[in-house]
């Protein structure tokens, strides 16, 4: 065992971290809360305007706003996530300690991008069971599912960097809901997946588009619906090539600056700050 | 393993400052392997920043520090896998067990493990020491503030670390806890060999404990000695007190004992309920922080500068009690 890469160590500890994470977390009552509201919301959204047209179309609102719902979804936990993992377990204490042992912080990262991840699964499963069994014609083509991977594997590249950035550079967990929640609403609020993005100023629009958010949404669209579906779209087409392009740009991005977000962030970590972070928070509490 | 006399721990005019207000101005300290020395010093004296810079986790203003032979600001992993460190506090992992936490932890050791020193501990001989067995399969959130501190200790030794460093380690310890971190300390000191640095407030503890008392006031050592030596410079501060009639007296003096064979020849038998009690290192302590705290640091570094076993005598400032 000695001969082992102490590094290669770490990465694989960390992984378990996140298998064992990820499963304290489906156990936990507070969790499973948060998926059943999210699932009760969004298919309880759907069903209400279930025998909606979607005007241009031809399909029913269900069809085409659940790919839109999911692709929101995992924008969403790919930031808030992340997001406030970090933030919060730079207060308690959880990043020093890993910081205080061999390789420790590889090993963390490692276990949160794992966690992370794998959170995105029963979100996805709750919300899918029950949208099959209640509508009809979601999925065009089977063919849709291997699209469906692909967008979500480059959508959680493409966002979870933010939510991780997030993390590092906010000075406490209470400050999330401003620094995190605001920016992502916005996103989501103009990414055309609540009605379409065409009815926005051009300006916007063009700003939109900078983003992953939509994109995520764009190519769920693709995944699920029909061809002629593409005419409501931007451009009239699905635009795939453009997806792949911004989303794994992002990714890119993400991949070359985090790191060094988080390095930055550690770096500064110190006892007397989770300390100072627990005086905060009681006198919050008062 | 190193011998002796080896310098594990040293530090040369370490300086922090915050904003504009000096944290440390100079300090310095030497620490040998296989030594137990406890940091002590009033509130806000510097000691967790002195700790943190040596624990790598704060980068100092100037000076010098030099831990198992690394600058600790730009320490390589290879030498975390040789520290431990016990910070002041901590409420991470919740939903977690201390078996749970503790075996992962200590996982990231085993691939520093060598003949000589076997990384890491096993979990379970570790939590029957520390005395967590029968909470091991718990969740961390239903352990009490000495239970989690006890759970800290055990992670700060899992990696079986040559150096380790402890802020403040028996805060809301019952006194059984006390005493059996206490043997801990003694044997991770006497059985591996471990250098230990800790910080307290309590100085019964320090006492039992340390080889050597470091004390810290006005950002300088101004103490640098044995319980022992500690106690002895203020020595002239014998405490007398007497009953004559019906009248009490007490009187500070330098020599106690002939203050009361003076005392005898004079008064005889009127004398009753005679105390003569010999200056502590509390005694020692309260007048190095009082001093501090009255604004006379330089005073009060003066005072308890200087080497071992000073004679009394040669002490012209009298604390002000």
């Amino acid at each position: 065992m000695s001969a082992t890469n102490p590094v290669m160590h770490a990465v694989g500890i960390g992984v378990r971290r996140g298998l064992g994470e990820f499963g304290k977390s489906v156990r936990s009552t507070q969790d499973q809360g948060f998926y059943i509201f999210t699932a009760l919301a969004a298919v309880g959204y759907l069903y209400l305007r279930r025998d909606s047209e979607v005007e241009g179309t031809g399909l029913l609102l269900p069809s085409v706003t659940l790919p839109s719902i999911l692709g929101l979804l995992i924008a969403f936990g790919a930031v808030i996530g992340p997001a406030y993992a970090l933030a919060m377990e730079k207060e308690d204490g959880t990043l020093l300690r890993h910081k205080a042992v061999p390789h420790g912080l590889k090993g963390y990262f490692a276990g949160q991008l794992t966690f992370q991840s794998l959170s995105l699964v029963p979100q996805m499963v709750v919300i899918l069971v029950p949208s099959f069994l209640l509508f009809d014609d979601l999925m065009d083509h089977p063919s849709g599912w291997l699209t469906v991977t692909w967008v979500i594997v480059l959508g959680v590249l493409a966002t979870m960097p933010f939510g991780m950035a997030i993390g590092a550079l906010v000075p406490s967990s209470q400050k999330v809901g401003t620094w995190g929640m605001l920016p992502v609403m916005l996103l989501a609020g103009t990414s055309g997946i609540f009605y379409p993005l065409q009815r926005l100023w051009d300006w916007a629009e063009v700003v939109v588009q900078c983003f992953p958010v939509y994109w995520l949404g764009l190519g769920m669209r693709s995944a699920f619906l029909p061809d002629s579906a593409a005419d409501a779209e931007i451009g009239g087409s699905w635009r795939t090539w453009e997806t792949v392009a911004v989303l794994g740009g992002w990714a890119v991005v993400g991949a070359l600056v985090t790191p060094v977000l988080l390095r930055r962030m550690a770096r500064r970590q110190t006892g007397s700050q989770i300390e100072a972070a627990r005086d905060a928070s009681l006198q919050w509490v008062k | 393993m190193e011998t002796v006399d080896d310098v594990v721990v040293e530090t040369r005019d370490l300086r922090m400052r915050y904003g504009d207000k000096d944290v440390l101005s100079g300090v310095d300290f030497e620490i040998r392997a296989g030594e137990v020395v406890c940091l002590l010093g009033p509130n806000g004296a510097g000691k967790t920043t002195t700790i943190e810079i040596l624990e790598g986790f704060r980068i100092r203003s100037a000076g010098e520090a030099v831990v198992l032979g690394e600058d600790p600001a730009a320490a390589s992993e290879d030498w975390r896998a040789r520290t431990g460190v016990v910070l002041q506090s901590w409420r991470d992992h919740p939903r977690w067990t201390p078996r749970q936490l503790l075996a992962q932890l200590g996982e990231y050791y085993r691939p520093y493990s060598t003949p000589e020193r076997a990384r890491p501990h096993d979990t379970d001989d570790l939590l029957e020491t520390v005395g967590l067995s029968r909470l091991a399969d718990q969740k961390i959130n239903t352990l009490s503030g000495g239970q989690r501190r006890r759970l800290d200790v055990a992670i700060g030794i899992v990696g079986r670390p040559e150096v380790l460093f402890l802020d403040e380690p028996t805060a809301g310890f019952d006194p059984q806890a006390r005493r059996e971190f206490h043997d801990l300390i003694r044997r991770l000191s006497a059985v591996d060999g471990t250098t230990i640095l800790l910080t307290t407030h309590d100085l019964d503890e320090a006492e039992r404990l340390a080889s050597r008392m470091l004390v810290l006031a006005g950002g300088r050592i101004v103490a640098d000695d044995t319980a022992d030596g500690l106690a002895r410079r203020v020595a002239g501060e014998t405490e007398v007190r007497w009953r004559r009639g019906e009248e009490v007296f007490a009187e500070r003096v330098a020599d106690g004992t002939a203050f009361a064979r003076d005392l005898f020849a004079v008064h005889g038998d009127e004398i009753r309920d005679l105390e003569v009690r010999p200056s502590r290192l509390e005694d020692t302590y309260i007048a190095l922080v009082q001093q501090h705290e009255a604004g006379h640091a330089d005073a009060a570094a003066r005072l308890f500068a200087g080497a071992s076993g000073q004679p009394a005598t040669e002490l012209d400032q009298e604390p002000s009690r």
